[in-house]
């Protein structure tokens, strides 16, 4: 066992956390969840695994933020389990990186690039004073990892490019260590190049953690994740790679009649 | 420059001065994080439910003889209990919060307008209490000035990268395991206290001025939430002394005078900034968009 810790390469300290840790990454047993109303969700079942990268795919309402936010613990079922390393959402959080849609961040507000990606840092110190210095090493760290340099941490966060903003985001989703990154339409108002370079980076983060994104457009995504989960009222998970022709079809059918009204996403979802 | 001798010679001049430095820190501080988190409103409304407060300390000082109360205690107990009242109405009531803390504003306004007019004496009080008295200011009144300083002060420091994320993405604190609702009342009771330091400089009508002018002159020369706040003290300082000496020699009110002059410095600076953007050359990165 010695020479078998010795084999390996250098742990990081997300590996030792998880070390031994059978539980799948993010758990759901027969679950249904409505806001007074109708089910936004019905009878959900699904199983990530450790080392998993899936895309949450679906129409516009079809329940797809309303699942993001069960497996981060900011809404309760109704009925049935949710489960992430285990443990209830809530008490994982410090396990889970988050990257929301940048657009709904306030640009107008006066944040560096320091000062974003520090925010990932609060949950690993005590509740008042300035930020330690080894957090501050961490935050560069993680924004060189993510090409960008030195000079990038005193700009102004609005003076970015969406793509390097999302970057910004996914850094401070990243200062924290966590096993398991969730980011919500990661790609939406990026152009094709930095849509790509970003999934790109995804595919290098997803050597050490688990991914689940929420997408709009399966055909670029199902290239990149291992499984796909369709969301629309209920759930259903598929290998990215054995994705038949029909149900492939079938998503982009309804994907296509959900973004032919949003004209941030013109002509994405056709075949 | 006749304000500059009488500065020297008299006491009540060195106070309203003294009052208005120790004010501008505070808002320059608070300022900034009512504007970035675009809550005007709501300090507004904190600013005008402190009229009910004063004028019931007021009443029973005059009516019931009681001495040891002084209105800017009243100013402080309605400024805190108001900031509860609308912190929880704007975290609970979401879809009903214009029309709630509306009606807050205006309900502390009519407690006050009441126990003031079943006062005996003038309306004097009224006017000082809606339009600022600076030059009444006590030195019992800046001792408790510059205690409240220091306590916003050091809220502010202690607090500051909490204040920060909270205020910039608060779904995201929440989801880092910060206590996302306490940190807004704290806040807005932060608001609450300068909004009682700053009414005594410009009275209870005028805050919501006040408070926002030198963020918004500041924003155009800063990039982060402390070089805003430091510059926004930096203005707030120059605005109230400024507005001070200026109203001595023609005998104008003075929290009047300072908001004009906040007012036409934030117009200049506006307008200078559109000119300026409107004769730079085209930015190339428009050319770039596809």
């Amino acid at each position: 066992m010695f020479t078998n810790r010795l084999n390996r390469k250098p742990k990081t300290p997300s590996e030792a956390k998880t070390a031994g840790d059978s539980s799948p990454v993010v758990f759901m047993e027969n679950l249904s969840f409505s806001y007074d109303g109708p089910p936004v969700l019905e009878d959900v079942s699904l199983a990530i695994s450790k080392g998993d990268f899936v895309s949450i795919v679906g129409p516009n309402g079809g329940g797809k933020s309303t699942l993001l936010k069960l497996v981060l613990g900011l809404i309760y079922p109704g009925q049935g389990t949710v489960r992430v390393f285990g443990l209830p959402p809530a008490l994982a959080r410090n396990r889970i990186g988050y990257v929301p849609q940048h657009a709904h961040l306030d640009l107008q507000f006066p944040v560096s690039v320091m000062d974003v990606v520090l925010m990932g840092r609060l949950g690993h110190r005590r509740t008042f004073g300035p930020y330690r210095s080894s957090d501050k090493d961490q935050a560069e760290a993680v924004l060189r990892e993510l090409g960008l340099d030195r000079d990038y941490a005193h700009r102004h966060f609005s003076a970015l490019s969406g793509g390097q903003r999302q970057r910004v985001l996914i850094a401070r989703a990243l200062v924290s260590d966590p096993d398991l990154l969730l980011l919500d339409e990661p790609t939406a108002n990026l152009d094709v190049v930095s849509e790509h370079e970003l999934y790109e980076l995804l595919r290098l983060l997803n050597r050490r953690l688990s991914i689940v994104l929420v997408s709009h457009d399966l055909s670029f995504v199902s290239k990149y994740v291992h499984y796909v989960v369709y969301v629309k009222r209920t759930v259903r998970m598929r290998s990215a790679s054995t994705l038949t022709h029909e149900a492939a079809h079938e998503i982009l059918e309804s994907e296509h009649r959900s973004v032919h009204h949003n004209p941030r996403y013109p002509g994405k979802g056709t075949p | 420059m006749e304000f500059l001798s009488d500065l020297q010679e008299h006491a009540f001049l060195q106070y309203a001065l003294l009052t208005g430095l120790l004010a501008s820190i505070a808002c320059g501080m608070v300022g900034t994080y009512v504007v970035a988190r675009r809550i005007s409103y709501l300090a507004g409304a904190i600013a005008h439910c402190v009229l009910g407060g004063m004028g019931a300390v007021r009443y029973l000082q005059v009516v019931y003889q009681w001495q040891a109360l002084k209105p800017l205690h009243g100013a402080l107990f309605a400024a805190l209990l108001a900031a509860l009242i609308i912190g929880l109405v704007s975290l609970r009531a979401k879809e009903r919060e214009d029309t709630v803390i509306g009606a807050l504003w205006a309900v502390g306004m009519a407690v006050g307008i009441i126990f003031i007019s079943r006062t005996p004496g003038y309306g004097q009080d009224l006017m000082s209490y809606l339009f600022g008295s600076i030059l009444m200011v006590t030195p019992e009144d800046i001792w408790l000035i510059a205690g409240l300083d220091a306590l916003i002060v050091g809220l502010v420091l202690l607090f500051y990268n909490q204040f920060l994320a909270v205020c910039f993405d608060e779904e995201f604190s929440r989801l880092r395991g910060l206590r996302v609702e306490f940190y807004y009342l704290l806040l807005l009771g932060i608001t609450a206290l300068t909004v009682v330091l700053l009414l005594t400089v410009v009275g209870i009508v005028m805050v919501i001025a006040l408070l926002p002018l030198p963020v918004a002159v500041a924003s155009r020369f800063s990039k982060t939430l402390w070089q805003m706040m430091a510059l926004s003290a930096l203005f707030s300082a120059l605005f109230t002394t400024a507005g001070l000496a200026l109203s001595y020699s023609p005998d104008l009110p003075a929290g009047a005078t300072i908001i004009v002059l906040a007012g036409a410095v934030y117009l200049l600076v506006t307008i200078g900034f559109f000119f300026s953007r409107r004769l730079r050359p085209p930015q190339p990165a428009l050319a770039k968009k596809q």
